[in-house]
């Protein structure tokens, strides 16, 4: 089943078309990576599916809705969560209060009721636990190191319990060590339901973790398959290497 | 961190004195300059406390909240005018009114603001309120213009006359207090935090910002525009130059500055240092704009020495304090009390 569906988006900045007729397609409970040299429209379509950006043309689908000109807030609580490139989290909250921002609360009386209810600082809690930095749930997210404030972010955006997570280079910055247990939370997830798009620069992080690729070059997509389709596609090999 | 028990109960003992000595005030207190004074002061401690619900919490710094003051007071006296209420106690029921009309102006210009952000915003809430003053001043019909709007002025007489004011004045207060309160520990006032941090960030996990921050201000605006129009009535007269004064505007944001932005007790601490030191100055050394001297020599103070204001600095330092003596791991992994850990002292 498909759960989200972008078709024949374009994006164009001034003269530049930042993104020109990219259509792709992730099915429910998958892996997709997103790859593409630096300036191929990647992090812009993140932020034309999450509500960042305004589409000049062509629609995105989730679960067979149309969901382009809807803000980031409405699309998050739809069920896309995302990260940003270098790991954005609250800086003068504590770790909690970060994983307590995104929980979910209807009604006028749950909005001025107290910020932290019990069971959600259980969850919160516990979900820092899985990522094995419960100990600096009372820190000021501001003095945690990068490492943790990628795994923060990550956790935070899990606490509205989203069905498709789109990642922007979740393996970063950050030490092979971190890397592969980043890679380690993002398979749990994943096997726990949740499907995930990534972009992604660490070619053995992504062709390790995805089950697809979809290459982006100059805002349109190139090639798409397995990892090992794609690594051996020559068109891809041109437009990384130049030919 | 849930605080030792006995820091707990000396904050509350600490609540419970101030609230006594407010309370109390004018029955030890009858030289009409002080009370005086006093009206003036815990005004100010209204109005930073209102105006910090928007610009500390959210981190919108808004430098035409005396629009809504100004605009408070002149809707007040068009209400009691129109309604034809007497003066005396009378009128103060009539004090929610100027609130929601200062609500429905708040909206509009909150609407629009509010598409901008940062150094734009300032400005844009600057131009809104020489707008809305020049509207008080152009509006010769409604307002009275440049000759001023009257208000009905009270039977009491000079040493009693202050008293009612003053308890108006802290009622306003005190719901502004607790109003505040109330929002720093609710998930709405978690949302206005996040705003204030990364306002991208806090859309991209599904705080609704717009109708956030919108919220904010107009609760913030509705409460200067009560302020402004117990202000209005205890003045007796208003002129659009002085009922919608820049410098009042300023004044609350410095104080708000000085005391600790964001922090509710902050902009009570900056009120009661900088309002009376303003006044004590106005007294001794005439209506001169000396005090504009002054507050510039605070400003670079707080700039300098105290850029998070008193409450923040003065919470580190006492951290710092207390890590130093008992050092130990209770200590040290500690503050998931969203109270504390802003420095700021939960009451």
């Amino acid at each position: 089943m498909t759960l989200l569906e972008v078709q024949s988006l374009s994006k164009r900045f001034g003269g530049v078309t930042a993104v020109d007729g990219c259509s792709l397609s992730l099915d429910l409970g998958s892996i997709t990576g997103l790859i593409g040299p630096n300036g191929s429209g990647k992090t812009t379509v993140f932020n034309l599916i999450t509500g960042f950006l305004a589409k000049d043309a062509g629609d995105v689908r989730f679960k067979g809705q149309s969901i382009a000109g809807f803000g980031p807030n409405r699309i998050y609580g739809l069920g896309i969560g995302r990260t940003f490139q270098l790991a954005r989290i609250f800086p003068r909250l504590t770790a909690l209060e970060n994983m307590l921002v995104p929980v979910r609360r209807s009604g006028f009386r749950a909005l001025v009721s107290r910020g932290q209810w019990n069971d959600e600082r259980t969850r919160a809690m516990d979900m820092l636990a899985a990522m094995d930095i419960a100990s600096v749930a009372g820190l000021l997210g501001g003095s945690l190191s990068y490492g943790q404030r990628k795994l923060l972010e990550l956790a935070a955006v899990m606490m509205a319990q989203p069905q498709l997570v789109l990642l922007d280079e979740p393996a970063g910055g950050v030490n092979p060590a971190l890397i592969e247990r980043i890679g380690e939370h993002i398979r749990e997830l994943n096997r726990q339901g949740v499907t995930f798009l990534l972009v992604e620069h660490n070619m053995p992080f992504v062709m390790g973790l995805c089950q697809k690729i979809v290459v982006l070059h100059r805002g349109a997509v190139l090639a798409e398959g397995t990892p090992a389709d794609v690594r051996g596609n020559a068109a891809v090999l041109d437009a990384y290497l130049g030919s | 961190m849930r605080s030792p028990s006995w820091i707990r109960a000396a904050k509350w003992a600490a609540l419970v004195l101030v609230l006594a000595v407010a309370l109390l005030f004018p029955a030890f207190e009858s030289d009409p300059a002080t009370v005086n004074i006093a009206v003036f002061t815990v005004m100010y401690v209204g109005l930073a406390t209102a105006w910090n619900i928007m610009g500390g919490y959210t981190g919108y710094v808004s430098l035409g909240h005396a629009a809504f003051f100004g605009f408070g007071a002149y809707a007040f006296g068009l209400v009691l005018a129109h309604l034809g209420i007497q003066a005396g106690y009378e009128p103060f029921l009539f004090v929610p009114i100027a609130g929601v009309l200062t609500v429905v102006l708040a909206l509009v210009i909150g609407w629009i603001a509010l598409r901008t952000r940062a150094a734009t915003f300032v400005i844009v809430t600057i131009a809104m309120m020489f707008m809305v003053q020049l509207l008080a001043e152009n509006l010769v019909g409604l307002t009275g213009g440049g000759s001023g709007l009257s208000f009905p002025v009270p039977p009491w007489t000079g040493d009693f006359f202050d008293t009612p004011f003053y308890y108006a004045m802290l009622v306003m207060a005190v719901v502004s207090l607790l109003l505040s309160w109330w929002i720093r520990r609710s998930k709405f006032g978690l949302g206005l935090l996040a705003i204030r941090d990364d306002e991208d960030k806090a859309l991209a996990v599904g705080v609704p910002a717009h109708a956030y921050k919108l919220t904010a201000f107009v609760i913030s605006a509705g409460l200067v525009g009560m302020i402004g129009a117990v202000y209005g009535y205890y003045v007796t007269y208003i002129y659009p130059q002085y009922a919608i004064d820049p410098l009042v505007g300023i004044s609350l944001v410095l104080m708000v500055f000085l005391g600790g932005l964001g922090t509710l007790w902050g902009p009570v601490l900056g009120a009661v240092i900088l309002e009376p030191a303003q006044l004590w100055l106005a007294y001794n050394f005439g209506a001169s704009l000396l005090y504009l001297v002054f507050y510039a020599a605070v400003f670079l103070v707080v700039i300098l020495l105290l850029p998070r204001g008193i409450i923040p600095s003065v919470g580190d330092l006492l951290k710092r304090i207390a890590a130093r003596r008992a050092v130990g791991p209770s200590d040290t992994a500690s503050t998931s009390d969203a109270h504390t850990v802003a420095g700021v002292p939960s009451p």
